[in-house]
Protein backbone atom coordinates (compact mmCIF):
# COMPACT_ATOMS: atom_id res chain seq x y z
CA UNK A 1 0.00 0.00 0.00
CA UNK A 2 3.01 2.26 1.00
CA UNK A 3 3.90 2.49 -2.91
CA UNK A 4 1.19 4.26 -3.22
CA UNK A 5 1.87 7.84 -1.36
CA UNK A 6 5.44 7.57 -3.82
CA UNK A 7 3.53 8.18 -7.11
CA UNK A 8 3.19 11.26 -8.43
CA UNK A 9 0.03 13.83 -8.12
CA UNK A 10 -0.51 13.04 -12.01
CA UNK A 11 0.15 9.42 -12.02
CA UNK A 12 -2.35 9.44 -8.78
CA UNK A 13 -4.81 10.90 -10.68
CA UNK A 14 -4.34 8.28 -13.50
CA UNK A 15 -4.58 5.71 -11.58
CA UNK A 16 -7.59 7.26 -9.57
CA UNK A 17 -9.56 7.75 -12.92
CA UNK A 18 -8.70 4.08 -14.60
CA UNK A 19 -10.26 2.70 -11.07
CA UNK A 20 -6.81 0.91 -10.41
CA UNK A 21 -7.12 1.83 -6.47
CA UNK A 22 -9.77 4.26 -4.85
CA UNK A 23 -9.21 7.18 -3.17
CA UNK A 24 -9.73 5.58 0.27
CA UNK A 25 -6.80 3.26 -0.33
CA UNK A 26 -4.59 6.06 -1.52
CA UNK A 27 -5.74 7.96 1.20
CA UNK A 28 -5.23 5.53 3.83
CA UNK A 29 -1.70 5.32 2.29
CA UNK A 30 -1.08 8.82 2.95
CA UNK A 31 -2.87 8.80 6.81
CA UNK A 32 -0.48 5.42 7.42
CA UNK A 33 2.40 7.41 5.98
CA UNK A 34 2.03 10.55 8.64
CA UNK A 35 1.40 8.73 11.43
CA UNK A 36 4.70 6.98 10.78
CA UNK A 37 6.19 9.93 9.74
CA UNK A 38 5.35 12.36 13.27
CA UNK A 39 9.66 13.25 13.93
CA UNK A 40 9.30 14.91 11.04
CA UNK A 41 6.39 17.55 12.78
CA UNK A 42 5.30 18.39 9.05
CA UNK A 43 1.83 18.16 10.21
CA UNK A 44 0.49 20.51 13.37
CA UNK A 45 -2.91 19.03 12.67
CA UNK A 46 -3.85 15.65 11.42
CA UNK A 47 -7.74 15.26 9.92
CA UNK A 48 -7.93 11.43 8.99
CA UNK A 49 -11.59 11.45 9.42
CA UNK A 50 -12.30 14.14 7.41
CA UNK A 51 -10.28 13.06 4.78
CA UNK A 52 -11.83 9.73 4.25
CA UNK A 53 -15.20 11.12 4.64
CA UNK A 54 -13.98 13.60 1.26
CA UNK A 55 -12.28 10.12 0.19
CA UNK A 56 -15.70 7.82 -0.10
CA UNK A 57 -17.14 10.91 -1.72
CA UNK A 58 -14.27 10.97 -4.58
CA UNK A 59 -14.80 7.47 -4.61
CA UNK A 60 -18.70 7.72 -5.07
CA UNK A 61 -18.29 10.48 -8.03
CA UNK A 62 -15.39 8.48 -9.84
CA UNK A 63 -17.46 5.06 -9.63
CA UNK A 64 -20.46 7.82 -11.82
CA UNK A 65 -17.94 8.42 -14.29
CA UNK A 66 -17.33 12.58 -12.84
CA UNK A 67 -14.57 13.91 -10.83
CA UNK A 68 -12.78 17.31 -11.21
CA UNK A 69 -9.37 17.36 -11.93
CA UNK A 70 -7.84 16.62 -8.67
CA UNK A 71 -10.66 13.70 -7.87
CA UNK A 72 -9.77 11.57 -4.79
CA UNK A 73 -5.73 13.10 -4.96
CA UNK A 74 -4.84 13.59 -0.43
CA UNK A 75 -3.66 17.00 -0.47
CA UNK A 76 -1.83 19.14 2.88
CA UNK A 77 -2.85 22.36 3.92
CA UNK A 78 -0.19 24.84 5.23
CA UNK A 79 -1.90 26.31 8.09
CA UNK A 80 -2.20 29.66 7.07
CA UNK A 81 -5.34 28.94 5.01
CA UNK A 82 -8.51 28.88 6.86
CA UNK A 83 -10.59 25.66 6.98
CA UNK A 84 -14.09 25.91 7.48
CA UNK A 85 -14.70 23.77 11.12
CA UNK A 86 -11.28 22.82 11.10
CA UNK A 87 -8.79 24.48 13.66
CA UNK A 88 -6.13 27.30 11.63
CA UNK A 89 -3.34 29.10 13.75
CA UNK A 90 -1.06 30.11 11.79
CA UNK A 91 1.60 28.23 13.88
CA UNK A 92 0.75 31.23 16.51
CA UNK A 93 -0.39 31.03 19.89
CA UNK A 94 -2.05 34.33 19.66
CA UNK A 95 -4.70 32.07 17.37
CA UNK A 96 -4.98 29.44 20.01
CA UNK A 97 -7.93 26.97 19.22
CA UNK A 98 -9.24 29.47 16.66
CA UNK A 99 -11.82 27.48 14.28
CA UNK A 100 -12.54 29.41 11.02
CA UNK A 101 -16.27 29.21 10.40
CA UNK A 102 -15.57 29.96 6.55
CA UNK A 103 -13.31 28.51 4.00
CA UNK A 104 -10.65 30.20 2.24
CA UNK A 105 -11.28 30.51 -1.69
CA UNK A 106 -8.01 28.54 -2.76
CA UNK A 107 -8.99 25.89 -0.63
CA UNK A 108 -12.82 25.38 -1.53
CA UNK A 109 -11.20 25.56 -4.93
CA UNK A 110 -9.25 22.34 -4.43
CA UNK A 111 -12.28 20.58 -3.06
CA UNK A 112 -14.37 21.68 -5.66
CA UNK A 113 -12.21 19.84 -8.03
CA UNK A 114 -12.17 16.80 -5.97
CA UNK A 115 -8.87 16.97 -3.52
CA UNK A 116 -8.64 15.25 -0.15
CA UNK A 117 -7.39 17.26 2.78
CA UNK A 118 -4.87 15.40 4.69
CA UNK A 119 -4.17 17.74 7.39
CA UNK A 120 -2.45 21.04 8.21
CA UNK A 121 0.71 21.81 7.73
CA UNK A 122 3.01 23.44 10.56
CA UNK A 123 4.63 26.80 9.44
CA UNK A 124 6.68 29.75 10.38
CA UNK A 125 4.79 31.80 12.84
CA UNK A 126 2.53 34.05 10.55
CA UNK A 127 4.77 32.92 7.78
CA UNK A 128 7.86 35.23 8.97
CA UNK A 129 10.90 33.15 9.07
CA UNK A 130 12.96 30.96 6.86
CA UNK A 131 13.66 28.04 8.77
CA UNK A 132 10.52 27.02 10.22
CA UNK A 133 11.91 27.47 13.94
CA UNK A 134 9.55 30.68 14.69
CA UNK A 135 6.68 27.85 14.85
CA UNK A 136 4.91 27.83 17.93
CA UNK A 137 4.51 23.55 16.96
CA UNK A 138 8.41 23.94 16.56
CA UNK A 139 10.32 23.37 13.79
CA UNK A 140 9.61 20.81 11.28
CA UNK A 141 12.48 18.31 10.07
CA UNK A 142 13.84 17.82 6.83
CA UNK A 143 13.35 14.68 5.90
CA UNK A 144 17.11 15.21 4.28
CA UNK A 145 20.38 14.66 6.07
CA UNK A 146 24.14 15.06 5.34
CA UNK A 147 25.74 12.27 4.11
CA UNK A 148 26.73 9.97 6.97
CA UNK A 149 25.25 12.50 9.52
CA UNK A 150 22.69 12.41 11.59
CA UNK A 151 21.88 16.11 12.32
CA UNK A 152 18.71 17.87 12.35
CA UNK A 153 18.19 20.48 9.20
CA UNK A 154 15.64 23.01 8.49
CA UNK A 155 13.40 22.15 5.76
CA UNK A 156 13.01 25.70 4.78
CA UNK A 157 10.44 28.47 5.72
CA UNK A 158 7.57 29.59 5.89
CA UNK A 159 6.06 27.13 3.71
CA UNK A 160 8.54 23.86 5.87
CA UNK A 161 5.59 21.57 6.80
CA UNK A 162 4.64 21.94 3.25
CA UNK A 163 7.99 21.30 1.24
CA UNK A 164 8.78 18.39 4.07
CA UNK A 165 5.55 16.70 3.68
CA UNK A 166 6.10 16.53 -0.32
CA UNK A 167 9.27 15.41 -0.21
CA UNK A 168 8.73 12.47 2.40
CA UNK A 169 5.61 11.57 0.21
CA UNK A 170 3.16 12.47 3.38
CA UNK A 171 0.74 14.09 0.91
CA UNK A 172 0.56 14.03 -3.29
CA UNK A 173 1.26 18.53 -3.29
CA UNK A 174 0.32 20.88 -0.39
CA UNK A 175 -0.18 24.59 -0.46
CA UNK A 176 2.23 27.09 -0.04
CA UNK A 177 2.58 30.81 0.26
CA UNK A 178 4.97 32.71 -0.59
CA UNK A 179 5.91 36.74 0.55
CA UNK A 180 9.54 36.87 0.17
CA UNK A 181 10.80 33.34 -0.93
CA UNK A 182 8.80 31.04 1.48
CA UNK A 183 7.38 28.68 -1.33
CA UNK A 184 10.66 28.45 -3.50
CA UNK A 185 13.79 28.41 -0.47
CA UNK A 186 11.81 25.38 0.85
CA UNK A 187 11.47 23.45 -2.35
CA UNK A 188 15.09 24.15 -3.18
CA UNK A 189 15.74 22.49 0.46
CA UNK A 190 14.12 19.56 -0.06
CA UNK A 191 14.06 18.66 -3.41
CA UNK A 192 10.61 19.68 -4.44
CA UNK A 193 8.92 22.15 -7.19
CA UNK A 194 7.61 25.58 -5.97
CA UNK A 195 6.07 28.31 -7.31
CA UNK A 196 5.29 31.91 -6.93
CA UNK A 197 2.96 32.98 -9.52
CA UNK A 198 1.67 36.22 -10.42
CA UNK A 199 1.10 38.40 -7.83
CA UNK A 200 -3.10 38.18 -8.14
CA UNK A 201 -3.25 35.20 -9.51
CA UNK A 202 -4.40 33.27 -6.37
CA UNK A 203 -6.87 34.87 -3.97
CA UNK A 204 -5.47 35.81 -0.90
CA UNK A 205 -9.26 35.87 0.82
CA UNK A 206 -8.76 33.55 3.95
CA UNK A 207 -5.34 33.12 4.06
CA UNK A 208 -4.06 34.60 7.61
CA UNK A 209 -2.58 38.09 6.05
CA UNK A 210 1.41 38.93 6.85
CA UNK A 211 2.06 41.56 4.39
CA UNK A 212 -1.03 42.06 2.02
CA UNK A 213 0.87 43.35 -1.28
CA UNK A 214 3.66 40.86 -1.28
CA UNK A 215 1.53 37.67 -0.18
CA UNK A 216 0.85 34.89 -2.46
CA UNK A 217 -0.30 31.16 -2.40
CA UNK A 218 1.20 28.39 -4.66
CA UNK A 219 1.78 24.90 -4.66
CA UNK A 220 4.60 22.56 -3.53
CA UNK A 221 4.86 19.47 -5.83
CA UNK A 222 6.97 16.62 -6.57
CA UNK A 223 7.43 17.39 -10.24
CA UNK A 224 6.91 20.56 -12.75
CA UNK A 225 3.60 18.99 -14.34
CA UNK A 226 2.36 17.98 -10.31
CA UNK A 227 3.19 22.00 -9.32
CA UNK A 228 1.10 23.22 -12.66
CA UNK A 229 -1.54 20.78 -12.14
CA UNK A 230 -1.92 22.24 -8.80
CA UNK A 231 -1.69 25.99 -9.86
CA UNK A 232 -4.85 25.70 -12.57
CA UNK A 233 -6.87 24.58 -9.13
CA UNK A 234 -5.58 27.42 -6.95
CA UNK A 235 -5.67 30.20 -9.25
CA UNK A 236 -8.69 32.42 -10.59
CA UNK A 237 -10.85 35.64 -10.22
CA UNK A 238 -12.51 36.35 -7.11
CA UNK A 239 -14.47 39.25 -6.23
CA UNK A 240 -13.71 38.62 -2.35
CA UNK A 241 -10.25 39.86 -3.23
CA UNK A 242 -9.84 42.95 -4.35
CA UNK A 243 -6.32 42.47 -5.98
CA UNK A 244 -6.76 38.97 -7.48
CA UNK A 245 -6.62 39.14 -10.73
CA UNK A 246 -9.80 39.18 -13.52
CA UNK A 247 -8.00 37.01 -16.14
CA UNK A 248 -8.11 33.54 -17.31
CA UNK A 249 -6.59 30.42 -15.93
CA UNK A 250 -4.31 28.98 -18.30
CA UNK A 251 -4.43 24.93 -18.56
CA UNK A 252 -0.83 25.24 -17.11
CA UNK A 253 0.17 21.60 -17.62
CA UNK A 254 0.22 22.15 -21.42
CA UNK A 255 2.86 24.01 -20.89
CA UNK A 256 4.79 21.32 -19.52
CA UNK A 257 6.68 19.87 -22.36
CA UNK A 258 6.47 22.37 -25.27
CA UNK A 259 10.01 23.25 -26.62
CA UNK A 260 12.15 26.50 -25.23
CA UNK A 261 13.76 27.23 -28.80
CA UNK A 262 14.20 30.33 -29.48
CA UNK A 263 13.28 31.68 -25.95
CA UNK A 264 16.24 34.25 -24.25
CA UNK A 265 17.32 33.55 -20.80
CA UNK A 266 18.77 36.55 -18.74
CA UNK A 267 21.05 35.75 -16.54
CA UNK A 268 21.54 38.66 -14.05
CA UNK A 269 24.90 38.97 -13.48
CA UNK A 270 23.98 40.95 -9.93
CA UNK A 271 22.68 37.77 -8.49
CA UNK A 272 26.78 36.43 -8.42
CA UNK A 273 26.97 36.91 -4.75
CA UNK A 274 30.51 37.14 -2.92
CA UNK A 275 30.97 33.99 -1.16
CA UNK A 276 28.30 31.66 -2.70
CA UNK A 277 29.36 27.67 -2.51
CA UNK A 278 30.95 26.61 -5.43
CA UNK A 279 28.56 23.49 -5.80
CA UNK A 280 25.61 26.41 -6.62
CA UNK A 281 27.54 28.26 -8.91
CA UNK A 282 28.44 25.35 -10.94
CA UNK A 283 24.77 24.19 -10.57
CA UNK A 284 24.24 27.80 -12.29
CA UNK A 285 26.19 27.01 -15.05
CA UNK A 286 25.19 23.63 -15.48
CA UNK A 287 21.63 24.96 -15.91
CA UNK A 288 22.61 27.55 -17.68
CA UNK A 289 24.07 24.67 -20.80
CA UNK A 290 20.86 22.97 -20.16
CA UNK A 291 18.54 25.68 -21.93
CA UNK A 292 21.16 26.60 -24.54
CA UNK A 293 21.11 22.70 -25.71
CA UNK A 294 17.41 22.89 -25.39
CA UNK A 295 17.92 25.50 -28.02
CA UNK A 296 17.75 29.10 -25.91
CA UNK A 297 19.30 31.58 -26.28
CA UNK A 298 21.65 33.10 -23.36
CA UNK A 299 22.18 36.87 -22.62
CA UNK A 300 23.64 38.67 -19.67
CA UNK A 301 21.28 41.59 -18.03
CA UNK A 302 21.71 43.58 -14.97
CA UNK A 303 19.62 44.03 -12.50
CA UNK A 304 21.16 46.89 -10.64
CA UNK A 305 19.05 47.48 -7.89
CA UNK A 306 19.40 43.97 -6.49
CA UNK A 307 21.12 44.34 -3.53
CA UNK A 308 18.59 46.75 -2.50
CA UNK A 309 15.62 44.63 -2.27
CA UNK A 310 15.88 42.88 1.37
CA UNK A 311 16.42 46.04 2.77
CA UNK A 312 13.40 47.81 0.90
CA UNK A 313 11.48 44.31 1.95
CA UNK A 314 12.55 44.32 5.49
CA UNK A 315 10.56 47.70 5.39
CA UNK A 316 7.57 47.15 3.49
CA UNK A 317 6.98 43.55 4.80
CA UNK A 318 6.78 44.92 8.88
CA UNK A 319 5.11 48.19 8.42
CA UNK A 320 2.28 45.70 6.55
CA UNK A 321 2.71 42.90 9.31
CA UNK A 322 1.95 45.54 12.13
CA UNK A 323 -0.68 46.89 10.33
CA UNK A 324 -2.01 43.28 9.39
CA UNK A 325 -1.96 42.00 13.06
CA UNK A 326 -3.47 44.80 14.47
CA UNK A 327 -6.69 42.89 14.88
CA UNK A 328 -5.10 39.89 16.97
CA UNK A 329 -6.73 41.85 20.27
CA UNK A 330 -7.98 39.32 22.61
CA UNK A 331 -11.68 40.53 21.70
CA UNK A 332 -13.01 38.64 19.10
CA UNK A 333 -11.14 35.93 18.99
CA UNK A 334 -7.83 33.91 19.77
CA UNK A 335 -6.16 34.46 23.11
CA UNK A 336 -6.97 36.66 25.91
CA UNK A 337 -4.87 37.48 28.70
CA UNK A 338 -3.98 39.83 31.44
CA UNK A 339 -6.51 42.70 32.73
CA UNK A 340 -8.28 44.32 33.98
CA UNK A 341 -8.13 47.45 32.10
CA UNK A 342 -8.33 47.08 28.13
CA UNK A 343 -4.96 48.36 27.61
CA UNK A 344 -3.77 45.74 29.91
CA UNK A 345 -5.81 43.14 27.47
CA UNK A 346 -4.39 44.23 24.75
CA UNK A 347 -0.51 44.57 25.80
CA UNK A 348 -0.35 41.46 27.68
CA UNK A 349 -2.82 39.02 25.48
CA UNK A 350 -0.25 40.37 22.64
CA UNK A 351 2.85 39.86 24.32
CA UNK A 352 1.74 36.28 25.26
CA UNK A 353 0.38 35.60 21.94
CA UNK A 354 3.06 36.23 19.46
CA UNK A 355 6.81 34.81 19.31
CA UNK A 356 9.94 36.69 19.38
CA UNK A 357 10.29 36.88 15.92
CA UNK A 358 6.40 38.58 15.16
CA UNK A 359 6.93 40.83 17.45
CA UNK A 360 9.98 42.19 16.34
CA UNK A 361 8.71 42.87 13.23
CA UNK A 362 6.09 44.29 14.49
CA UNK A 363 8.17 46.68 16.48
CA UNK A 364 10.11 47.26 13.64
CA UNK A 365 7.06 48.07 11.11
CA UNK A 366 5.88 50.24 14.29
CA UNK A 367 8.70 52.35 13.97
CA UNK A 368 8.90 52.78 10.29
CA UNK A 369 5.29 54.35 9.98
CA UNK A 370 5.48 56.03 13.36
CA UNK A 371 5.32 59.78 13.27
CA UNK A 372 8.09 61.45 11.51
CA UNK A 373 9.94 58.07 10.25
CA UNK A 374 6.99 57.38 7.22
CA UNK A 375 8.79 59.27 4.52
CA UNK A 376 12.22 58.59 5.42
CA UNK A 377 11.36 54.62 5.58
CA UNK A 378 8.61 53.41 4.04
CA UNK A 379 7.90 55.96 1.29
CA UNK A 380 11.91 55.60 0.57
CA UNK A 381 11.49 51.71 0.27
CA UNK A 382 8.18 52.01 -2.05
CA UNK A 383 10.37 54.14 -4.61
CA UNK A 384 12.81 52.09 -4.60
CA UNK A 385 10.35 48.96 -4.74
CA UNK A 386 9.67 51.04 -7.91
CA UNK A 387 13.49 51.01 -8.88
CA UNK A 388 13.95 47.26 -8.69
CA UNK A 389 10.18 46.69 -10.79
CA UNK A 390 12.01 49.12 -13.40
CA UNK A 391 14.93 46.91 -13.39
CA UNK A 392 12.79 43.80 -14.57
CA UNK A 393 11.00 46.00 -16.98
CA UNK A 394 14.53 46.71 -18.64
CA UNK A 395 15.13 43.17 -18.52
CA UNK A 396 12.22 42.43 -20.64
CA UNK A 397 13.69 44.15 -23.12
CA UNK A 398 16.14 41.61 -24.04
CA UNK A 399 15.05 38.08 -22.25
CA UNK A 400 11.46 36.27 -21.59
CA UNK A 401 12.61 34.59 -18.62
CA UNK A 402 15.73 34.76 -16.43
CA UNK A 403 17.16 31.88 -14.34
CA UNK A 404 19.30 32.10 -11.29
CA UNK A 405 20.15 29.70 -7.95
CA UNK A 406 16.78 29.50 -5.58
CA UNK A 407 18.51 30.01 -2.17
CA UNK A 408 22.33 31.22 -1.43
CA UNK A 409 22.68 27.78 0.71
CA UNK A 410 21.78 24.31 0.89
CA UNK A 411 19.66 23.26 3.87
CA UNK A 412 21.77 24.57 7.27
CA UNK A 413 21.41 22.93 10.42
CA UNK A 414 18.63 23.88 13.34
CA UNK A 415 19.77 26.20 15.68
CA UNK A 416 22.58 27.62 13.02
CA UNK A 417 21.44 31.05 11.81
CA UNK A 418 18.84 31.34 14.63
CA UNK A 419 20.96 33.98 16.50
CA UNK A 420 21.09 36.74 14.00
CA UNK A 421 17.97 37.79 12.19
CA UNK A 422 20.08 39.61 9.07
CA UNK A 423 22.06 36.59 8.61
CA UNK A 424 18.51 34.23 8.39
CA UNK A 425 16.82 37.50 6.08
CA UNK A 426 19.50 36.72 3.85
CA UNK A 427 18.15 33.13 2.97
CA UNK A 428 15.57 35.27 0.52
CA UNK A 429 18.13 37.23 -1.26
CA UNK A 430 17.53 35.62 -4.47
CA UNK A 431 13.60 35.68 -3.98
CA UNK A 432 12.32 38.29 -2.93
CA UNK A 433 12.95 40.31 -5.89
CA UNK A 434 9.66 38.64 -7.26
CA UNK A 435 7.70 39.16 -4.56
CA UNK A 436 8.81 43.63 -4.79
CA UNK A 437 7.78 43.09 -8.28
CA UNK A 438 4.82 40.82 -7.83
CA UNK A 439 6.36 38.79 -11.15
CA UNK A 440 6.27 34.35 -10.78
CA UNK A 441 9.31 32.64 -9.70
CA UNK A 442 9.68 28.77 -9.64
CA UNK A 443 12.09 26.80 -7.91
CA UNK A 444 12.73 23.28 -9.07
CA UNK A 445 15.12 20.94 -8.12
CA UNK A 446 18.51 20.33 -10.29
CA UNK A 447 21.17 19.05 -8.33
CA UNK A 448 23.22 17.93 -5.16
CA UNK A 449 25.82 19.05 -3.08
CA UNK A 450 29.06 17.62 -2.11
CA UNK A 451 27.21 16.45 1.47
CA UNK A 452 24.12 14.82 -0.76
CA UNK A 453 21.16 17.49 -0.04
CA UNK A 454 19.48 19.35 -3.36
CA UNK A 455 19.93 22.29 -4.29
CA UNK A 456 17.51 24.50 -6.11
CA UNK A 457 17.33 26.89 -9.69
CA UNK A 458 14.77 29.29 -9.76
CA UNK A 459 13.14 30.42 -13.13
CA UNK A 460 11.48 34.02 -12.71
CA UNK A 461 9.16 34.97 -15.35
CA UNK A 462 7.06 37.88 -16.90
CA UNK A 463 3.67 38.73 -15.45
CA UNK A 464 1.20 36.08 -15.81
CA UNK A 465 3.94 34.52 -17.94
CA UNK A 466 3.74 31.23 -15.69
CA UNK A 467 3.29 28.84 -18.92
CA UNK A 468 6.91 29.84 -20.24
CA UNK A 469 8.19 29.32 -16.64
CA UNK A 470 6.73 25.98 -17.09
CA UNK A 471 7.90 24.97 -20.43
CA UNK A 472 11.28 26.10 -19.36
CA UNK A 473 11.05 24.00 -15.87
CA UNK A 474 9.87 21.36 -17.39
CA UNK A 475 13.19 21.32 -20.15
CA UNK A 476 15.14 21.23 -17.03
CA UNK A 477 14.08 18.74 -14.99
CA UNK A 478 14.05 16.87 -18.12
CA UNK A 479 18.12 17.50 -18.16
CA UNK A 480 18.66 17.92 -14.67
CA UNK A 481 17.17 14.37 -14.37
CA UNK A 482 17.32 14.83 -10.37
CA UNK A 483 15.03 11.83 -8.66
CA UNK A 484 16.61 11.28 -5.38
CA UNK A 485 14.32 11.27 -3.04
CA UNK A 486 15.29 11.69 1.25
CA UNK A 487 16.24 8.16 2.56
CA UNK A 488 13.50 7.21 5.31
CA UNK A 489 15.06 7.69 8.75
CA UNK A 490 12.08 8.75 10.39
CA UNK B 1 18.06 57.81 14.36
CA UNK B 2 19.62 55.45 16.79
CA UNK B 3 17.09 53.52 18.62
CA UNK B 4 17.13 53.65 22.69
CA UNK B 5 15.25 51.88 25.89
CA UNK B 6 12.88 54.90 25.31
CA UNK B 7 12.09 54.82 22.32
CA UNK B 8 11.64 50.94 21.87
CA UNK B 9 9.11 51.37 25.30
CA UNK B 10 7.40 53.81 22.73
CA UNK B 11 7.17 51.68 19.88
CA UNK B 12 6.05 48.90 21.93
CA UNK B 13 3.51 50.93 23.61
CA UNK B 14 2.12 52.15 19.83
CA UNK B 15 2.08 48.58 19.40
CA UNK B 16 0.12 47.39 22.27
CA UNK B 17 2.88 44.74 23.24
CA UNK B 18 4.10 44.75 26.85
CA UNK B 19 8.23 44.22 26.52
CA UNK B 20 9.37 44.01 30.17
CA UNK B 21 11.83 46.84 31.10
CA UNK B 22 15.16 44.54 30.83
CA UNK B 23 14.27 43.86 27.63
CA UNK B 24 14.26 47.36 26.28
CA UNK B 25 17.66 47.63 25.94
CA UNK B 26 18.53 44.57 23.96
CA UNK B 27 15.39 44.81 21.70
CA UNK B 28 16.94 48.60 21.05
CA UNK B 29 20.43 46.81 20.18
CA UNK B 30 18.38 44.27 17.84
CA UNK B 31 16.39 46.90 15.94
CA UNK B 32 19.16 49.10 15.58
CA UNK B 33 21.29 46.46 14.09
CA UNK B 34 18.29 45.92 11.51
CA UNK B 35 17.55 49.67 10.89
CA UNK B 36 21.01 50.22 10.08
CA UNK B 37 21.48 47.73 7.86
CA UNK B 38 18.18 49.04 5.73
CA UNK B 39 19.31 52.07 5.90
CA UNK B 40 21.54 51.77 3.05
CA UNK B 41 19.13 52.30 0.81
CA UNK B 42 19.69 56.03 1.22
CA UNK B 43 22.52 55.50 -1.44
CA UNK B 44 19.92 54.56 -3.80
CA UNK B 45 18.77 57.94 -5.98
CA UNK B 46 14.83 57.98 -5.95
CA UNK B 47 14.48 62.08 -7.02
CA UNK B 48 11.51 61.75 -8.93
CA UNK B 49 10.94 57.87 -8.59
CA UNK B 50 7.03 57.24 -8.10
CA UNK B 51 6.43 55.13 -4.94
CA UNK B 52 5.39 51.60 -5.86
CA UNK B 53 1.66 50.95 -3.75
CA UNK B 54 0.73 48.53 -5.88
CA UNK B 55 2.54 45.53 -8.16
CA UNK B 56 -0.30 45.33 -10.62
CA UNK B 57 -1.33 48.00 -13.05
CA UNK B 58 -5.38 47.55 -12.65
CA UNK B 59 -7.61 49.93 -10.83
CA UNK B 60 -9.46 48.77 -7.72
CA UNK B 61 -12.85 47.74 -8.97
CA UNK B 62 -16.11 49.25 -7.08
CA UNK B 63 -18.82 46.67 -5.96
CA UNK B 64 -22.69 47.98 -5.53
CA UNK B 65 -22.90 48.85 -1.44
CA UNK B 66 -24.85 45.65 -0.74
CA UNK B 67 -25.41 43.46 1.91
CA UNK B 68 -24.20 40.20 0.80
CA UNK B 69 -24.20 38.03 4.09
CA UNK B 70 -24.48 38.44 7.29
CA UNK B 71 -26.63 38.08 10.49
CA UNK B 72 -25.50 34.67 11.49
CA UNK B 73 -24.38 35.87 15.27
CA UNK B 74 -23.66 32.55 16.47
CA UNK B 75 -20.44 31.85 13.82
CA UNK B 76 -19.35 35.17 14.61
CA UNK B 77 -19.14 34.64 18.29
CA UNK B 78 -18.20 30.72 17.87
CA UNK B 79 -14.49 32.11 18.73
CA UNK B 80 -15.08 34.34 21.20
CA UNK B 81 -12.94 34.51 24.29
CA UNK B 82 -15.77 35.67 26.45
CA UNK B 83 -19.30 36.50 25.32
CA UNK B 84 -23.14 35.99 26.41
CA UNK B 85 -26.42 36.70 25.15
CA UNK B 86 -25.22 37.12 21.74
CA UNK B 87 -22.27 40.22 22.67
CA UNK B 88 -18.55 39.82 23.08
CA UNK B 89 -17.40 40.61 26.71
CA UNK B 90 -14.86 42.74 26.65
CA UNK B 91 -13.27 44.53 29.03
CA UNK B 92 -14.41 47.94 30.58
CA UNK B 93 -13.83 51.00 28.60
CA UNK B 94 -15.13 53.89 29.33
CA UNK B 95 -14.77 54.72 33.29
Amino acid sequence: MSELTKLTLKAALAGLKARDFSSVDITKAHIEAIEQARGLNAYVLETPDKALAMAAESDARLARGEGGALEGAPLGIKDLFCTDGVRSTAASKILGNFVPAYESTVTSQLWRDGGVMLGKLNLDEFAMGSSNETSAFGPVINPWRRNGSEAALTPGGSSGGSAAATAADLCLAATATDTGGSIRQPAAFTGTVGIKPTYGRCSRWGIIAFASSLDQAGPIAKTVEDAAIMLRSMSGHDVKDSTSLPVKVPDFASYVGRSVKGLRIGVPKEYRMPGMPAEIEKLWVDGIAWLKDAGCEIVEVSLPHTKYALPAYYIVAPAEASSNLARYDGMRYGLRAGGPSLTDVYEESRAQGFGEEVKRRILIGTYVLSAGYYDAYYLKAQKVRRRIADDFDQAWQTCDALLTPTAPSAAFGLGEQSDDPIAMYLNDIFTVTTNLAGLPGLSLPAGRDAQGLPLGLQLIGRALDEGTLFSLAGALEKAAGFTAKADRWW
Amino acid sequence: MAIDAATVRKVARLARIREPEERLEPLAQELNTIISWIEQLEEVNTDGVEPMTSVVAVALPLRDDVVTEGGDTSRILSNAPKSADGFFIVPKVVE
